[in-house]
């Protein structure tokens, strides 16, 4: 039976390239994916492109596409990537000038398009969001983007065009697998249990390294050999949508049942009814086979119906949270590190702080689990707390004073304190909201080269 | 004995919701997981962190657990004031659960 083998060439926008490099190398690949758009990078992209129209998309694509493109038309490897963030055209076209400077030739790179529809904002305003239930129209003028989840529709007509490189923005995580194996195959957008198939391969995928042994050791219960050199994971697929995931044997990590378990359960919530775009995916009924060293046979998936509905990512301006950092050691690190908590807290009351949520963490204390975990542990032990303190405010110059007042426990606060670090960050959120697929409109523009 | 021991697990994060699998190395105490490590028990457990409904899918076909917990990462990852916004490190607090293994 024919299968097509694809890579993940990135697992999150930052993502190491070598590994990637490595299977279209070594992977005999008919297809590699780079998956590089969280839910809020593409509002951070869209603000990027209002600054400088010809920007906004990831920081790293030419750092990639330069290592990239020759390898791909080398080893005939198409490159299926969501890079172009806010846009896509702007990318296609610096991948064109990419493969010009490296004489690269006889190259189609494609840019998908549509998802972005803040220009109907005005049409989804009465609309509840899924996080907080309240009507968008609360934050209606600090709202800076609206990019849906389309589905792998754009990708698909990429690849009947010829493109070698297709590049989109905000699609669906696992779209990026699907599309080529609806267009390998000749699947029909309307067969469901092979579209779940594909949701699955394109889930295990999407992460990278996490389905291959990132992210997955614990020393003397979950060992992972040669952790520092991990591969990337390789899927090969049957016309049934029956997949294999394994890695390169020369590469670190592992692939196992249970590395599958992890990753085909990560950020799922009902598994009976994983939405995406082109289909409602079931894994209730998946079997996972350990078929050879780092070879795991997965099959089982099921499909519904889509929804019709497009889940579509608000981001807007939000907030600023203002930080300090100060380190205690020694004995009584904790109970002078807890002074300090309250030196600043007071202090913050004392000039009026506009903050509108303070959160007061211990480092190697209660920084992650609060209580939960904390009295289980005997804070008189510990040779070093780190104080932390963050809050959120409306203004930047008021998030400000709450570094500041961490940097002045030098010399206001507890003995000893060191090592202050002190930041703002301006946030934007996200809420989504549904909006019907119909609304939106998706175009594939090409450049040659 | 702890979780930890029999089990693994990894967080995910959308919005303000976190999930966290529970996966049993050894599929024989999938059962024993499954009639000890109730919502119930992991709202509890995570009440200083988990403000919201826990909601439990079983998954016998991979022997594992999914619960699935609402206002779990202070408003969620893009907002919080959180060192781990994302709530990455849940998954080893999840695995200092206290279960009897021959209950």
């Amino acid at each position: 039976m024919r299968t097509i083998r694809i890579g993940a060439g990135a697992g999150y926008a930052g993502d190491r390239l070598e590994p990637a490099l490595d299977l279209m190398e070594k992977g005999n690949l008919d297809y590699i994916m780079f998956e590089c758009l969280a839910e809020r990078t593409i509002s951070i992209a869209q603000q990027q492109k209002l600054k400088d129209p010809t920007k906004g998309y990831n920081n790293l694509l030419e750092h990639r596409m330069v290592k990239v493109l020759p390898l791909s038309k080398k080893n005939n490897v198409k490159v299926i990537t969501n890079m172009g963030a806010a846009n896509p055209i702007s990318a296609a076209k610096k991948i064109k000038e990419i493969a010009q400077n490296l004489g690269v030739t006889g190259l189609k790179i494609a840019a998908v398009i549509g998802d972005d529809v803040t220009s109907k904002i005005e049409n989804y305003l009465d609309l509840p969001t899924i996080e907080t239930g309240e009507k968008l129209s609360t934050i209606r003028d600090s709202i800076v983007s609206a990019n849906a989840y389309i589905g792998a529709e754009g990708i698909v007509e990429a690849l009947r065009n010829g493109a070698d490189v297709v590049v989109t923005g905000r699609v669906a995580d696992p779209a990026l697998a699907i599309a080529p194996l609806i267009y390998e195959f000749g699947w029909s957008f309307e067969d469901y249990s092979l579209l779940g198939a594909g949701t699955v391969v394109g889930h295990l995928l999407e992460c990278g390294a996490q389905v291959s042994g990132g992210y997955f050791a614990d020393p003397g219960y979950k060992d992972v050999p040669e952790l520092w050199n991990v591969g990337f994971p390789i899927a090969e697929v049957n016309e049934n949508g029956e997949v294999i995931i394994e890695k390169l044997l020369d590469a670190g990590g592992v692939v196992s049942k249970d590395t599958i378990k992890e990753q085909i359960l990560y950020e799922i919530h009902d598994p009976a009814n994983y939405l995406t775009p082109n289909v409602i995916c079931d894994i209730t009924e998946l079997t996972i086979e350990e078929i050879g060293k780092d070879r795991v046979l997965v099959k089982g998936a099921k499909g519904k119906e889509k929804t019709g509905l497009f889940k579509t990512s608000i981001g807007y301006k939000d907030c600023y949270i203002g930080e300090g950092e100060m380190s205690y050691g020694g004995s009584g690190a904790y109970e002078r590190a807890k002074l300090a908590g309250e030196v600043v807290k007071k202090r913050l009351e004392l000039i009026k702080a506009p903050i509108q949520e303070l959160r007061i963490d211990y480092i190697g204390v209660n920084s992650l689990y609060k209580e939960t975990l904390g009295s289980q542990i005997d804070p008189k032990e510990l040779n070093e707390v780190r104080l932390r303190v963050a809050g959120r405010t409306e203004k930047r110059e008021d998030a400000v004073l709450i570094g500041n007042e961490v940097e002045a426990l030098y010399t206001n606060g507890p003995a000893g304190g060191g090592g202050a670090r002190s930041g703002v960050k301006e946030i934007v959120s996200i809420l989504s909201v549904l909006i019907p697929s119909e609304d939106v409109t998706i175009e594939v523009i090409y450049e040659e080269v | 004995m702890k979780l930890h021991e029999i089990a693994h697990s990894r967080t995910g994060d959308k919005g303000d919701i976190s999930n966290i699998s529970l996966i049993v190395y050894d599929e024989k105490h999938y059962e024993l997981v499954k009639e000890q490590v109730t919502a119930e028990a992991v709202k509890e457990f995570l009440k200083d962190i988990v403000k919201g409904e826990v909601v439990r899918y079983e998954l016998p076909n991979l022997h594992s657990l999914n619960f699935v917990m609402g206002k779990a990462l202070g408003g969620g990852v893009t907002r919080s004031l959180a060192i781990d916004m994302h709530g990455k490190s849940l998954s080893s607090a999840f695995l200092e659960f206290e279960i009897e293994l021959d209950k």
